[in-house]
């Protein structure tokens, strides 16, 4: 029996979504339970899920939540479960806030995109710095906010700029990261959490990490906060040297950071991961930029050695379920590297795309966080569900030899997100079991041991649900290769560590 | 490098949170002050009143 009730007007966020949803299911005489706000795309998830019997009645500020189960009485305590916890509440409005905490200096926004241009025009108005993690505002939004902040001598990180790390305190989703000489400007949010979580582990640290926001490095946005990033961390005493992380930019654009970048009072790194002249993978670029800080590098770690997979013949293809979505373009390009051609539901340029992102084909890299996924629903580095039931459809397919997943710590992500995916890897590992099938489960942990869930706690949790553990992004990729294929690791990208 | 830029670098984030809450907490549990927006969609307004409260403000 299904139910499902339309809170006209009533909006809350992705992380509100998923409590509400988790608690509903949690109560008695209910077996699963959905909510989320009613754009189209989520009411076709909820009739996809079985969670709707007909056509429902809900446009994109309406919240809607459904049940599966014998009891309908939950559907009677949303309110109740919506109920704000305590919390240290100051203000309705961010004029309010900004009168209540003078020194106040950035304002951090995520509401809905719609309504993201005018708070961050307001934060700027007031001389705030703008932390803009909203994504889906118009491009003609953006340039105006950008213009605004130069002219007041103002960040305008974002939008859909996922991290940014400002004298060791990260905004958005990003790691406990140690101080240090390298500065990082970044498009990318797992880009920069990936970069900056490996300078950590190297021993060298960052100074600060501005992110830009995905479109910062287009023609038409042509790096008006990357260029304000870089201006500061060049005059920065706290930085040695510079590193850019990001897909390649415009090529016009791409030519004004090289020209920069030339005459830059500091050593600066370009990471245009993809880009022939840039290192190739995230852990080459934080090393490259490491040694450009003089900071003493540790020497490259062989190969690891994967234990032995028993795999049946039928079992040749990779699946890699994302939640970073620079890792899955990433992932893509060290198999083009290898030669081997993959599909995507966002393939790089001149790959396939899946038919349907419901269903992998040969070799796939899934962006589990692309946006069509994300619609009005938590992300998976805040909720693994998504992510743990295609890990168990992946499983079912007596085709896939080995499936990979990379674990976002920090903060922002999940409190515990090893533990959640724990039970959907051993369940999957049983399931090929059953069918006399052994699936090799690999996982990279992105993170820090400083941070709030402990880069090593997490790595053994992981390792004891029976995943191996890589220690980037790109060793794990190739070890997937080298599954998959049935050749050695080391005859594979040797230079793509 | 402006001023503001630079009070940012040496002073750290002071903040303003308008929008999903665990970002707050997250910069309280770094030690970053942070004041709380609680923030909700705008109501839809019919063209005559969006109007009307537009030469009002």
């Amino acid at each position: 029996m299904t139910r499902a009730r339309v809170l006209r007007g009533r909006y809350v966020d992705s992380v509100v979504l998923m409590r509400l949803a988790r608690e509903l299911a949690s109560l008695d005489g209910v077996d699963d339970a959905a909510a989320m706000m009613g754009t189209d795309a989520n009411k076709a998830l909820l009739a996809d899920g079985g969670f709707l019997d007909g056509p429902v009645e809900a446009g994109p500020n309406d919240l809607v939540v459904a049940v599966k189960g014998a009891s309908g009485e939950a559907l009677g305590r949303v309110e109740e479960l919506l109920e704000a916890p305590a919390a240290a509440v100051g203000a309705r409005t961010l004029a309010q806030a900004a009168a209540l905490r003078p020194s106040a200096n950035v304002a951090v926004i995520s509401v809905p995109g719609a309504y993201a241009a005018a708070e961050a025009r307001t934060a700027l108005e007031l001389g705030l710095h703008v932390f803009l993690f909203s994504s889906n505002v118009p491009l003609e939004q953006e340039l105006e906010l950008k213009q605004l902040a130069a002219a007041r001598g103002l960040l305008c990180m974002g939008p859909d700029c996922g991290t940014a790390l400002i004298a060791g305190k990260g905004l958005g989703f990003a790691n406990a990261v140690r101080r240090g000489p390298v500065g990082v400007v970044g498009a990318s949010g797992t880009g920069i959490q990936a970069v900056t979580a490996l300078l950590d582990r190297f021993g060298a640290g960052v100074s600060h990490a501005i992110g830009c926001g995905s479109r910062d490095l287009s023609e038409a946005v042509a790096g008006a906060t990357a260029f304000a990033g870089l201006e500061a961390l060049a005059a920065d005493a706290a930085t040695s040297a510079i590193a850019v992380v990001s897909k390649p930019p415009a090529p016009a654009v791409a030519a004004r950071i090289r020209a920069w970048a030339a005459t830059a009072p500091k050593p600066v790194v370009l990471g245009f991961i993809g880009d022939r002249a840039s290192p190739p993978t995230l852990a080459a670029l934080a090393r490259a930029a490491a040694g450009a800080a003089g900071a003493a590098v540790p020497d490259q770690e062989p190969p690891e050695e994967l234990p032995h997979f028993d795999l049946a013949p039928s079992q040749r293809f990779l699946r890699g379920l994302y939640a970073g979505g620079t890792l899955a373009y990433e992932a893509q390009l060290v198999l083009r590297e290898a030669g081997i051609p993959c599909s995507s539901n966002a393939p790089l340029r001149g790959e396939r795309r899946l038919a349907s992102v419901a269903r992998s084909e040969g070799h796939t890299i899934l962006d589990l966080g692309a946006e069509e996924l994300t619609l009005g629903r938590p992300h998976p580095m805040i909720d693994a569900r998504l992510r743990c039931a295609r890990l168990l459809q992946e499983a079912e397919d007596p085709q896939v030899a080995v499936v990979l997943l990379d674990v976002v710590l920090g903060y922002g992500a999940a409190r515990d997100p090893a533990g959640d995916l724990a039970g959907a890897i051993g369940e999957a590992r049983a399931l090929a079991a059953r069918d006399g099938r052994e699936l090799a489960v690999l996982a990279h942990v992105l993170g820090t041991e400083r941070d709030p869930q402990g880069l090593r706690r997490q790595e053994r949790t992981l390792r004891r649900a029976g995943a191996v553990l890589l220690t980037t992004s790109s060793a794990m990729v190739e070890a997937a290769i080298s599954l998959a294929t049935r050749e050695p690791a080391a005859a594979l990208v040797g230079s793509a560590r | 490098m402006s001023g503001q830029v630079e009070d940012l670098l040496a002073r750290g984030p002071d903040a303003v949170n308008v929008g999903v809450r665990d970002f707050a907490e997250a910069l309280e549990a770094q030690e970053v002050p942070v004041v709380q927006v609680e923030w909700e969609p705008p109501p839809e307004l019919d063209d005559d009143v969006a109007a009307l409260l537009e030469e009002l403000t």
